[in-house]
């Protein structure tokens, strides 16, 4: 008998077996229409309250559509700002319970009877998970830009849906970054309930201590000691390079910069090297995109680490439990 | 390897760090053969099912199921043969039918095929009455059966149950063991590991007897009982007659032990049906023959039997 050493057939035999199975699941659930509500009312809520404003205010924008998304009426914040703190609550309700909740059910051992590899469970796992935040944010999307053509009867330009589709692309994978953690922790944890507070623990440490965190360590490595505005810029630099660990900043500069076309850098500017600029002007899509492209590289990269982490984790699991 | 065998190990050793949990097992399992992995719990039984189905890397040996190594070639094993775990689990929010599609997905099968397969293996099971009911609303009888046609679904050629009858009421347990007697009907090969004796013997037939890893025993029933009981039959006398009464019987040729559980009651060990000689001989000693009954020596005499024989020895 031939004995190859390679493993037979694709690690995807089933991937989309996989994938429907696991969205159907996701679409239908009722912590899935709970957080689409929430976010359905959020959305109505702060684009009404912005068009009304806009309507009052700038009625010679150019962006008005970006607007609808980025203007806050006292006391609503804007739907950027929700929406930051949304989609990872989607994310991570979408896979807290991917792995441990086949466990805790006792299907997983029939799941790898079948002829598929682990490797097609976990990312259809994942698949599913980013499809279906990509699917509930496309709608929220559609709705927005519907609602403002009705509220503010001006037809959006090219740019401007090209711009607010990149927006769209943005949160879907900043999703993926979340996504890919519960999914680590649903694997480490056996206790579903362990890994939703893991995750949002996670999130929280980002969300709110981090920012101090980077303050307090950017004065304690780069002290202002006899006030040089040099040593005043190293701090500064030295904060912006830490909170940019956070997929949260990475996020927001980048759909700052992608919402916002007057947004010229994401970093410190000196008076040189404004010379010649003419402040206010919007910079062409490309030139944004170029801004922010780290910024998106970085939160799929994160997303691939941690997803490479949880198929190693996962790999490494005995099945028997 | 002869073209009939289905299961064939050599050497087969599971190490989990220092534990041996599988220790040089040798096990050869024929086509249409009903085959019982028996022993205490935490034996190494499972940890062999999942080493057949690759589910597990065996630390040492080599393994053949239907030909084919699990290791290098688990999709292949994993689509001809069907697994029915010890902790069997199905989606309780999704009906019976809806569970089984994604099976049926997951074996690549399309969809008119599968409606087709999902039908006849429900009936099969006899569940056509529940196709849509969600599995939560199931008690464990059903669910073990719909495990079944889970299975049956691949088509599969060899069917591995790890304690398939565990928790069911005698009455479901009686049901399911006639499933596994239409399996074997219908020339499907059957691995099962279990600790119900009684269940095992009934459709099992030849059975391995597993203890701290390794097969100590193996054979038919009747092989198993004569090698460790030293008689395959149990004949139980109920005699009136002098004290050498127990003398006499322990003297017909054939008897290999007697044991006086009552004052009236003898108990024969024996290598043959010997009645006609023990009820002469209680005539001959002068005493008066009450009853006289066989009964084929149970595994579970087995299986006590041996493991106080191993107690003696270790």
């Amino acid at each position: 008998m031939a004995r190859s050493k390679v493993r037979e057939g694709s690690p995807w035999t089933g991937l989309w077996a996989v994938v429907f199975k696991e969205m159907a699941d996701h679409l239908t659930s009722a912590r899935m229409l709970i957080l689409q509500a929430l976010t359905l009312i959020t959305a109505v809520g702060t684009v009404y309250a912005a068009a009304s404003n806009l309507r009052d205010t700038v009625a010679q924008d150019r962006f008005l559509l970006l607007r609808l998304f980025t203007t806050a009426q006292q006391p609503l914040p804007a739907f950027v700002g929700f929406l930051a703190f949304l989609v990872p609550l989607i994310a991570i309700a979408l896979a807290f319970d991917a792995v441990n909740g086949e466990f805790n059910q006792h299907t997983m051992a029939r799941l790898l009877a079948q002829p598929i590899y682990r490797d097609a469970l976990l990312f259809g796992k994942f698949l599913a998970g980013l499809f279906t935040l990509a699917l509930v944010l496309t709608t929220i999307w559609l709705l927005i830009v519907g609602m403002g053509l009705v509220g503010l009867g001006v037809p959006p330009g090219g740019e401007e849906v090209a711009r607010s589709l990149w927006f769209l692309v943005l949160t879907v994978f900043y999703g993926g970054v979340w996504l890919a953690l519960a999914l680590v922790f649903s694997i480490t944890f056996r206790q579903p309930a362990t890994a939703a507070l893991a995750s949002i623990a996670v999130w929280l440490f980002f969300t709110v201590f981090w920012g101090i965190i980077v303050d307090l360590l950017a004065q304690f490595l780069r002290p202002v000691r006899i006030g040089l505005p040099s040593e005043y810029l190293a701090q500064g630099q030295l904060a912006l390079m830490l909170s940019r660990l956070s997929p949260n900043t990475l996020y927001s500069e980048a759909i700052l910069a992608m919402l916002n076309p007057a947004v010229r850098s994401l970093g410190f500017v000196l008076p040189i090297q404004l010379d010649g600029a003419i402040l206010g002007a919007p910079l062409p899509l490309d030139q944004s995109l170029a801004l922010i492209w780290p910024h998106f590289t970085g939160l799929v990269a994160v997303t691939i680490l941690l997803f490479a982490l949880g198929y190693t984790l996962f790999q490494r699991q005995e099945i028997r439990a | 390897m002869a073209a009939d065998v289905v299961i064939e190990s050599h050497g087969l050793t599971k190490h989990y760090n220092s534990f041996v949990a599988v220790d040089n097992l040798n096990l050869t399992v024929r086509h249409g053969e009903v085959f019982g992995l028996l022993g205490p719990n935490g034996a190494g039984k499972t940890t062999t099912i999942l080493m057949l189905l690759g589910l597990t890397e065996p630390t040492a040996g080599s393994v053949r199921v239907l030909g084919l190594d699990p290791a290098r070639q688990p999709l292949s094993v994993k689509s001809r043969v069907g697994y029915l775990p010890e902790l069997l689990g199905f989606y309780n929010g999704l009906t019976a039918y809806e569970n089984l599609i994604y099976t049926a997905k997951l074996n690549g099968l399309r969809r008119d095929e599968a409606h087709e397969r999902i039908l006849s293996a429900l009936a099969q099971v006899g569940l056509e009455e529940v196709v849509e009911k969600p599995v939560g609303t199931f008690s464990r009888g059903m669910r073990q059966r719909l495990g079944v046609a889970d299975v049956l679904i691949k088509k599969p050629q060899l069917i591995i149950m790890d304690e398939p009858t565990q928790g069911l009421d005698p009455e479901a347990a009686r049901d399911f063991l006639g499933i596994i007697r239409r399996l074997k009907a219908d020339g499907i090969t059957v691995l099962l590991s279990s600790h119900l004796l009684h269940q095992v013997q009934a459709v099992c037939d030849r059975v391995g007897l597993f203890y701290r890893g390794r097969m100590v025993l193996e054979g038919t029933v009747e092989e198993l009982a004569r090698r460790v009981l030293g008689g395959a039959y149990r004949i139980q006398v109920e005699a009136e007659g002098p004290a050498s009464l127990e003398e006499a019987l322990r003297r017909v040729r054939g008897v290999v032990n007697v044991t006086r559980p009552g004052e009236t009651l003898y108990e024969l060990e024996t290598e043959y049906d010997l009645r006609p000689e023990a009820a002469r001989a209680v005539v001959e000693a002068g005493g008066k023959l009450l009853s006289l009954k066989v009964e084929q020596p149970s595994l579970d005499d087995v299986y006590t039997r041996y493991f106080e024989q191993e107690g003696k020895h270790g």
